[in-house]
């Protein structure tokens, strides 16, 4: 078996090497790419500017705008006497949110009745708008109890407050969105590079004809695909450990749970991208429409449907069901639970079951195409 | 008299090559196909799932009280949209497996002798997890979850006795509104951008590949010893390239406005105009791919690896500009995507016009002329 394989293997590094410029962006570009976005991305949507409108210019509106102000969730940067120039500031990103206290707010609250205060955000980006109205309306609230706790005291009542509410954010109780987008960017990387380098191997063969010779050796169709896949599964392996250097050394991304659970996954997700990218060589005749498919199959879906960034709970069902397509989705939950929750293989032996089934899927039809073909 | 003629012959040479190139695209049926219908389905599909709305998340519930009290604050929490009551366990530890294996993004930890501390008026521990391996949802939840708790605790206060007799304290109530895009929708943010991202892609691919592949077929030498002129057979090439990319503009454009209902405040013509410079910055830039790359292969690395993905990560697209390092902000002023999708969602979302808008199309317009002239360069001494 192995006699058979060594010359297409042989053949397929040789021509990887003869062309060192796509070697090399192959290996070096996956690492660049981890620094850029270990840096650069980010969610965390601390510091942002907010503007006060304060029609009540009383010392209780102002105790109440002091909790906007001392928090580092917002930047207090305007205070405006009118709705017209908290327009212009959204209009020109110069504020995101603005929290409106009414004239007769100290009227209100020293007479007990219920005041509302309006939080007017920029919802043009609606995650950083949600994450702003979240968190004012939190401050609000938190505000508003202590207000009761407060009258208690006064009126000479015992005062307490009823919870003590003790949030525990576990895995990375700072919320830094590196720690969440760094484990999957490795997903992402190695399904990109996987489809993309097969996808081409076998049409270029075909465009170039020589995909006929090969058919007329001796080699088997499973031999032609395991040729084709090896020396491609050992770059993303290299790829995979260099992306692990990386986040550990620059990032302070540990992994948590066994290194051979995370690379046992990293197979099978290696294993299921290939096998994607050969299926979609084997149903395409030009380079061209194999890297669309390839890109609109890969890139877009492990981008945006995998829960790479947008959470697959808040997409319609259909999408749902739609996202288990993208094998990366069940990659990131492993890679995410080894890495950094360091579970072992008892919490995703389900992700490992379908991962498998995938790529002996996606192997096994692009196998079975292979052989009509040579038939 | 002479000018004239040659002008003549020019545009007549550059109608043949636009005549076989036609040819050749119609020939290739999948080609078509991909061209055509992957862009409709990736922003329908797409379209949909980029959503960062963070709605019915999964819960886990741990009631070692099981009280009229606890039931009510559980209440509180799947009368508010953003949980939904997955999973009901029994020991407080039996949540783990829960949160660690991404099954729910928070637990709720109720201990037992909540209710009889709530109506003795003591205070209470109630403990909450949050999974915070997905930073960006476990911030929002935490916000609600404080908030919800912060208001029960307040609607206990306001019912002891005391505060009946002698009038309870106000209220303050936040009230958000939100502008441009009142349900605070993430769809109407990302559709447009998903369509811009669509169209990049696959205009810069059908330029970029489709010049490489004759490179690498030797049937742009063979042109060379033909007397076409490099710009008419350049013009040649990309008018076909523009068509494709202008029926699949407005394809996507309509699916925005009218499969998703993307409030379309802006004038439209002066979209589909932007568009339409924007789609000439990404021909200009496949084309650039195609002169720097040896085969098909490279020009997709580069493609994918140069372009794609910086613009996709670095662009606006999903992560706010405004949180990048200084030195990424500066980079990003080189990414035409940028532009565009600020373009598009002022254009769609905020009604904004050309006064608003002109620094952008400027900026895209300058980045067309710079990446188009380099590209013309290359692209003759790749001939000569």
């Amino acid at each position: 078996m192995y006699r058979l394989l060594r010359p297409i293997i042989i053949k397929e590094f040789r021509q990887i090497r003869r062309d060192p410029t796509s070697l090399g962006m192959l290996l070096v570009l996956p690492t660049a790419l981890i620094i850029f976005v270990g840096y650069a991305l980010n969610f965390d949507v601390k510091h942002v500017p907010l503007v006060i409108f304060d029609q009540s210019k009383t010392a209780e509106s102002r105790e109440l705008l002091e909790k906007f102000k001392r928090t580092d969730l917002f930047d207090y940067k305007f205070d405006v006497q009118g709705y017209e120039e908290i327009e212009q500031l959204f209009l020109h990103r110069q504020a995101t949110i603005a929290v409106v206290v009414p004239k007769a707010y100290a009227d209100d609250v020293l007479a007990g009745r219920d005041v509302r205060i309006q939080l007017l955000v920029d919802g043009s980006d609606g995650n950083t708008g949600g994450q702003a109205v979240a968190n004012a309306s939190r401050i609000t609230a938190e505000y508003s109890t202590r207000l009761a706790v407060d009258a208690i005291a006064r009126m000479g009542g015992r005062s307490y407050i009823p919870i003590d509410f003790q949030p525990r954010v576990w895995y990375n109780p700072d919320l830094l969105s590196r720690q969440f987008l760094v484990p999957g960017l490795i997903g992402f990387i190695l399904v990109l590079t996987a489809v993309i380098s097969t996808s081409m191997t076998v049409v270029r063969e075909k465009e170039r004809g020589t995909m006929e010779q090969i058919m007329v050796s001796p080699l088997r169709p499973i031999q032609v695909i395991m040729g084709k896949t090896l020396p491609y599964l050992l770059i993303s392996l290299l790829g995979a450990t260099a992306i692990l250097i990386l986040g550990y050394v620059l990032f302070d991304i540990h992994v948590r749970g066994s290194l051979i659970v995370l690379y046992g996954g990293i197979l099978l997700i290696v294993l299921g991208a290939l096998g994607q990218g050969l299926l979609v060589s084997t149903v395409t005749d030009s380079q061209q429409v194999a890297f669309l498919i390839s890109v609109f199959s890969s890139l877009l879906p492990s981008f945006l449907l995998s829960g790479f960034i947008f959470p697959v709970s808040s997409m319609p069902l259909v999408l749902q069901l739609l996202s288990n397509l993208a094998v990366n989705k069940f990659f990131l939950v492993v890679v995410r639970g080894v890495m950094l929750k360091g579970v072992g293989i008892d919490v995703v032996w389900p992700q490992f079951v379908y991962m498998g089934i995938f790529a002996a899927l996606m192997l096994g039809i692009s196998t079975r195409r292979m052989q009509k073909r040579a038939a | 008299m002479h000018e004239g003629s040659t002008m003549k012959r020019s545009l007549q040479i550059i109608r043949e090559i636009i005549r076989k190139e036609f040819y050749q695209i119609r020939q290739d049926r999948r080609m078509m196909m991909v061209s055509i219908m992957a862009p409709i389905l990736q922003v329908i599909f797409l379209g949909y799932a980029a959503t960062t709305d963070i709605k019915y998340s999964n819960m886990v519930v741990c009631d070692n009280d099981k009280s009229v009290e606890s039931r009510a604050l559980i209440q509180r929490f799947t009368n508010s949209h953003y949980f939904i009551l997955r999973y009901d366990v029994n020991l407080p530890d039996d949540v783990d497996a829960y949160i660690d294996g991404a099954k729910a993004s928070v637990a709720l930890i109720i201990p037992s002798g909540f209710g009889e501390k709530i109506l003795q008026r003591r205070t209470t521990p109630v403990q909450m997890v949050f999974d915070g391996a997905d930073a960006n949802t476990a911030s929002i939840l935490l916000g609600y979850a404080t908030q919800i708790v912060a208001a029960y605790s307040q609607s206990v206060l306001l019912d002891t006795p005391l505060m009946m007799q002698k009038g309870k304290p106000a209220r303050i109530l936040p009230e958000p509104r939100v502008w441009y895009n009142p349900d605070l929708k993430s769809q109407d943010f990302m559709v447009p951008g998903v369509v811009a991202l669509v169209l990049m892609i696959i205009t810069m691919t059908l330029t970029s590949l489709g010049i490489v592949k004759e490179k690498e077929i030797g049937t742009l030498e063979q042109l060379l010893v033909t007397p076409i002129r490099p710009f008419e057979l350049l013009i040649g090439k990309l008018v076909p390239f523009v068509i494709i990319g202008a029926i699949d503009m407005s394809i996507v454009l309509a699916i925005a406005r009218y499969w998703f209902e993307v409030p379309l405040l802006g004038s439209l013509p002066l979209l589909f105009g932007l568009s339409g410079l924007f789609i000439l910055t990404t021909l200009g830039l496949g084309l650039f791919i195609s002169t720097i790359a040896k085969s098909q292969q490279q020009a997709m690395l580069i493609a994918q690896f140069f372009f794609f993905m910086p613009f996709m990560f670095l662009s606006g697209f999903a992560f706010p500009i405004a949180n990048m390092p200084k030195i990424i902000q500066a980079f990003t002023f080189v990414i035409p995507l940028r532009y565009f999708l600020e373009i598009v969602r002022g254009i769609f979302l905020k009604g904004a016009g050309l006064h608003e808008l002109w620094p952008q199309a400027t900026a895209l317009a300058g980045i067309g002329i710079v990446i188009f002239s380099l590209s013309v360069l290359r692209f003759r001494k790749t001939l000569e």
